[in-house]
């Protein structure tokens, strides 16, 4: 009933990065972070034997946004805040091809934040990128949902009265069946938790930090500069123990349920940390609520990598499989029958 | 006892009681068993405001009108002939609406002093014991107690069995319109197979209607209406937004295409939902969305897939789909937007019927952004309608408003239904490769109608990127430039005027070709008004109809015939909106009825109307 076509996959020739560039100029401002995102995407789609036919990727608007003019697969640059909605529509009906979301802070957490916890809850296979910069890029500086407490921005003079959103907690709060968050400034490890995000069969919410050099400069260099970022970060290895700092000499405990910061050189060692399970629903709730301003005094690290992981069924799958059951136990619907219906009459 | 038989040619049945009455299943039955018998008919449904209005209040009353005739049918009508009346509220809020010399079927026992008080009636009032209903014939029975009595020997609760009251009313009106019960008794037997003492209850109650009316002494006519005259065929029974449903499936059937429904509930649209959702034997996917925004917006990425996307809602639910339908209009993709309007603006009424979105549909969106707009006229219609909304959403690569109401949507009558063979094709050719010399597709490269090619993901070759910023003809790419820009507005406009070549010419409904007036509508107006003219030109006045489908673009004759009457009247349940769109389009000096009440014209307002201008 179908007319779809698909490619043999097993003819593809070997792709490279190049084969996922297009013509289009990139604009987005020198030094922009998006740049890297976008060469990190482009090295690991290739490596994913995947059709570039069968790769559409959607986005809503924000400088972000821009992103699929870039990648010579299929895509969609559609309207602030939906392209969640969009791919979810297209995941459904189409549940063969690989559908990837790019979305700012502010288009999936503000206008678009309804759509991204329906789309995780119901478990869409569908790989979400959110770049996050704490800020609105397109519209020229505005605080977005992700900016921290008093911001001055152009429309907050006198500092901003929001209380951010911790987007790690609420893809958890939705019941996301993969969190995970990379930075633009880290290639390989954000190569990584593209590849991881990919993988995973579901719905994946992956926070990328990007640095907006225009109007939030610097918003997580304490997270991404040599000289701060081995004790301001925690990355996340599964079934190993947390572990940070240029010494590799601190590390993280549980405490009760409270996550602790101690010295592995003063009466620590590594069997006391907390050993990283990337399948633990409770501790994943801990670890994504780390989360404290680095610019407050004995705060702990901020944590990359994938917080948690678990397979739950995907939406598009179990809508196939009730049409299977329905023509499984109705037959394929004929439209005759329905049409005619079960009471009748006729007029000679 | 003697009885006589009295053969009518038309009759008008109000059922009227609380929400909990069951007075929509009793309607439904009784108009089921008079399709089956060939007679045509017209109904609606009028259901209370509130779900849950307080029992026994006036807000609490439901209605379902059915007229049925042995000629052509084409409202429900003006004024009843029968009203059954399950309590005091019923009966107060339908009183109005009852023929002089008319019949009133009462429930006693909805007329106790606690009935009384809820429907407002002053202390001591009873019009059942006083001579307010001198000018009707009342015939009074205690259903609830001949219902209970029906079931002394079953064990089952008061309440539950008091639910089978409505049986009891049923039962009589098909001993009083000399009906057999058979198609009602197996509803039941389908209904309630799983539940036999409830299935017991209700037949036994159904057959002691029947019985009451067959045995009491005191009804001494019985009264039968002959089959109708329709054209020859196999007819079913319709509802509107069963007929939407149907026509889009097979819509999707005839095309190839797998349907993706996008939708998110509301009054009166979200049967449609539901009635997609039993048919995924046919493949068809439906998603109740988080919002109407993400309804429509997952339409179109299923659409971007190859999908035929489908979103339906109503006047509230339309304006949150505004943007998206503008990114469709920009991606040209193909939709159909299902508005079943209902009365606004804002929340406004949501149960009552209104034709107020129709400048919603021809401008509701920013920017430059035209759309064609289809509508339905009769419950059945909308099958045809929605058929072609889809085969122009799908041949010309563009969304399309498709405009039913609440009116139509619960409204039943006969439908001489199609076989599937001879359904137009809509022929759906996704594009399967580059074109010769083309180096690259190039998404926005039109055919002669300006269509573009639907190039889906999935197909070697064709990887592109399209999106709602205004971008190059032909290659697709974003565009700022000025002249580009022009061009752009007035090819996405060109390609929508253009579809009036590729639908069928307006004809007349009814009248001559030159004359006094004529009376254009569009939507659920058309029975009204084929009646007025109909019978004003038995009486040889000078009037014609013509009743429009295609509202954007208007079919090329229609200015044409727009100027061959002295007056041209445009009935419509709005404050006047096509007739807006008419004069400037037409630059014709018409003249507008319009009835703003949240219930249809009736043939009688109309003739009135019509009358002025003769
Ligand atoms: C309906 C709608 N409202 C507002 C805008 C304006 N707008 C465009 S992008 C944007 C914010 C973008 O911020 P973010 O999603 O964080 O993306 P970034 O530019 O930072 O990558 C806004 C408010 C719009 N395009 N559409
Ligand atoms: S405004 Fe900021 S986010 Fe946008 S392109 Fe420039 S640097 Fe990047
Ligand atoms: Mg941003």
């Amino acid at each position: 009933m179908q007319l779809f076509y698909m490619s043999e996959v097993t003819t593809a020739p070997a792709l490279t990065a190049k084969d996922f560039a297009t013509d289009q100029e990139v604009r987005w401002c020198p030094g922009c972070g998006d740049y890297s995102i976008l060469a990190q995407v482009q090295k690991v789609m290739p490596t994913l034997g995947i059709p570039k036919e069968n790769i559409v990727i959607v986005s809503g608007i924000g400088c972000s946004s821009r992103f699929p003019y870039y990648m010579n697969t299929y895509g969609m640059h559609s309207i602030h805040g939906r392209a969640t909605a969009i791919a979810s529509g297209l995941k459904a009906a189409r549940p063969e091809l690989s559908v990837w979301v790019v979305t700012g802070d502010g288009d999936s957490l503000s206008i678009g934040g309804n759509h991204t916890i329906h789309l995780l809850r119901r478990n869409f296979d569908i790989n979400i990128l959110m770049f996050n910069n704490q800020i609105y890029g397109l519209t020229k500086g505005q605080y977005s949902p992700t900016s921290e407490q008093k911001k001055i921005t152009k429309s907050t003079p006198m500092g901003s009265i929001d209380h951010p959103f911790n987007p790690l907690a609420l893809a958890m709060g939705a019941d996301a069946t993969f969190v995970a968050r990379s930075m633009d400034r880290d290639p390989k490890h954000l190569q990584e938790m593209l590849l991881r995000s990919q993988q995973h069969k579901g719905a994946s919410f992956l926070e990328i930090y990007q640095n907006c050099n225009i109007f939030n400069d610097g918003a997580f260099e304490v997270f991404t500069e040599k000289s701060s970022k081995a004790d301001e970060t925690l990355f996340l290895t599964h079934g190993e123990p947390l572990v940070f700092g240029a010494n590799k000499d601190k590390g993280v405990k549980l405490d009760g349920f409270n996550p602790v910061i101690v010295d592995l050189n003063e009466g620590h060692s590594k069997d006391d940390l907390w050993v990283h399970n990337e399948k633990d629903f409770y501790k994943a709730q801990i670890l994504v609520r780390m989360f404290d301003d680095p610019r407050i005094a004995g705060h702990l690290p901020r944590p990359f990598g994938v917080f948690y992981e678990t397979e739950r069924a995907c939406y598009e799958d179990v809508l196939q499989l009730q049409i299977d059951e329905a023509i499984g136990t109705k037959g394929v619907g004929n439209l005759d029958k329905l049409l005619r219906g079960n009471e009748v009459w006729e007029i000679i | 006892m003697t009885r006589t038989q009295e053969v009518l040619q038309d009759v008008v049945i109000k059922f009227a009681g609380d929400s909990g009455d069951g007075m929509q299943l009793t309607g439904s039955q009784f108009t089921n068993n008079t399709a089956l018998m060939g007679i045509d008919l017209a109904t609606f449904p009028d259901f209370p405001a509130e779900i849950r209005a307080p029992q026994g209040t006036l807000a609490g009353v439901s209605g379902y009108q059915l007229r049925f005739s042995s000629d052509s049918v084409f409202t429900p009508g003006d004024e009843c002939d029968v009203l059954v009346a399950m309590n005091a509220a019923a009966l107060k809020a339908n009183l109005k609406s009852i023929k002089k010399g008319g019949k009133i079927i009462v429930n006693t026992d909805g007329f106790d002093a606690k009935n009384l008080r809820l429907a407002n009636y002053p202390e001591g009032v009873n019009p059942l014991e006083n001579d307010s209903l001198s000018n009707y014939t009342v015939i009074k029975m205690d259903v609830t107690k001949m219902t209970r009595e029906a079931l002394s020997d079953i064990t089952m609760g008061m309440k539950e069995k008091d639910r089978a009251k409505n049986m009891f009313v049923l039962g009589f009106l098909y001993w009083m319109y000399n009906r057999d019960m058979e198609n009602t008794i197996s509803f039941l037997k389908e209904k309630f197979g799983k539940k036999p003492d409830i299935l017991e209850s209700n037949i036994r109650v159904l057959r002691a209607g029947y019985n009451y009316g067959d045995t009491t002494e005191t009804f001494t006519t019985t009264y039968k209406v002959e089959k109708a005259k329709m054209e020859s065929g196999v007819y079913r029974s319709i509802m509107g937004n069963q007929a939407v449903s149907y026509g889009l499936i097979a819509a999707a059937q005839k095309s190839g295409l797998q349907m993706f429904l996008g939708s998110y509930p509301i009054t009166p649209a979200s049967d449609i939902l539901h009635e997609l959702s039993r048919h995924k034997a046919f493949g068809i996917k439906t998603f109740q969305a988080e919002d109407e925004i993400a309804a429509i917006t997952s339409a179109i990425g299923a659409a971007y897939g190859g999908a035929l996307g489908v979103t339906t809602s109503s006047g509230p639910g339309i304006a949150l789909k505004g943007e998206a339908m503008g990114l469709a209009v920009m991606l040209e993709i193909p939709l159909v937007i299902v508005n079943i309007q209902r009365g606004g603006p804002s929340t406004g009424l949501p149960t009552k019927t209104e034709q107020s979105d129709l400048m919603q549909a021809y401008y509701g969106r920013n920017g430059e952004c035209p759309m064609p707009v289809i509508s339905a006229s009769t419950p059945a219609d909308c099958f045809d309608a929605v058929y072609e909304a889809v085969r122009i959403a799908v041949q010309h690569m563009t969304p399309v408003m498709f405009l039913s109401d609440g009116y139509i949507a619960n409204g039943a009558e006969p439908w001489r239904f199609p076989k599937s063979e001879d359904l137009p094709a809509i022929t759906v050719n996704f594009k399967k490769g580059l074109d010769e010399g083309e180096e690259k597709l190039q998404p926005y490269k039109r055919d002669e109608k300006l269509v573009r090619p639907w190039a889906i993901p999935g197909t070697p070759g064709l990887e592109h990127r399209i999106g709602g910023l205004e971008k190059q003809d032909g290659t697709g790419n974003i565009s700022y430039d000025a002249d580009n820009h022009q061009h752009m507005v007035k090819t996405r406009q060109a390609k929508v005027d253009n579809i009036a070549d590729y639908i069928p010419l307006q004809k007349l409904d009814s009248g001559t070709a030159t004359g006094k007036v004529l009376v254009v509508g569009w939507g659920s107006t058309y029975g009204a008004i084929k009646s007025a003219c109909t019978e004003l030109q038995a009486q040889g006045k000078s009037v014609a109809h013509a009743h429009l489908r295609y509202i954007r673009p208007f079919p090329k004759n229609l200015g044409e015939i727009l100027k061959s009457y002295d007056t041209v009247l445009v009935p419509e349940i709005n404050n006047g909106q096509l007739i807006r769109i008419l004069r400037d389009e037409f630059f014709v000096d018409a003249k507008g009825y319009n009835k703003i009440k949240g219930v249809p014209i009736t043939k009688g307002e109309l003739i009135e109307e019509i009358g002025n201008y003769l």
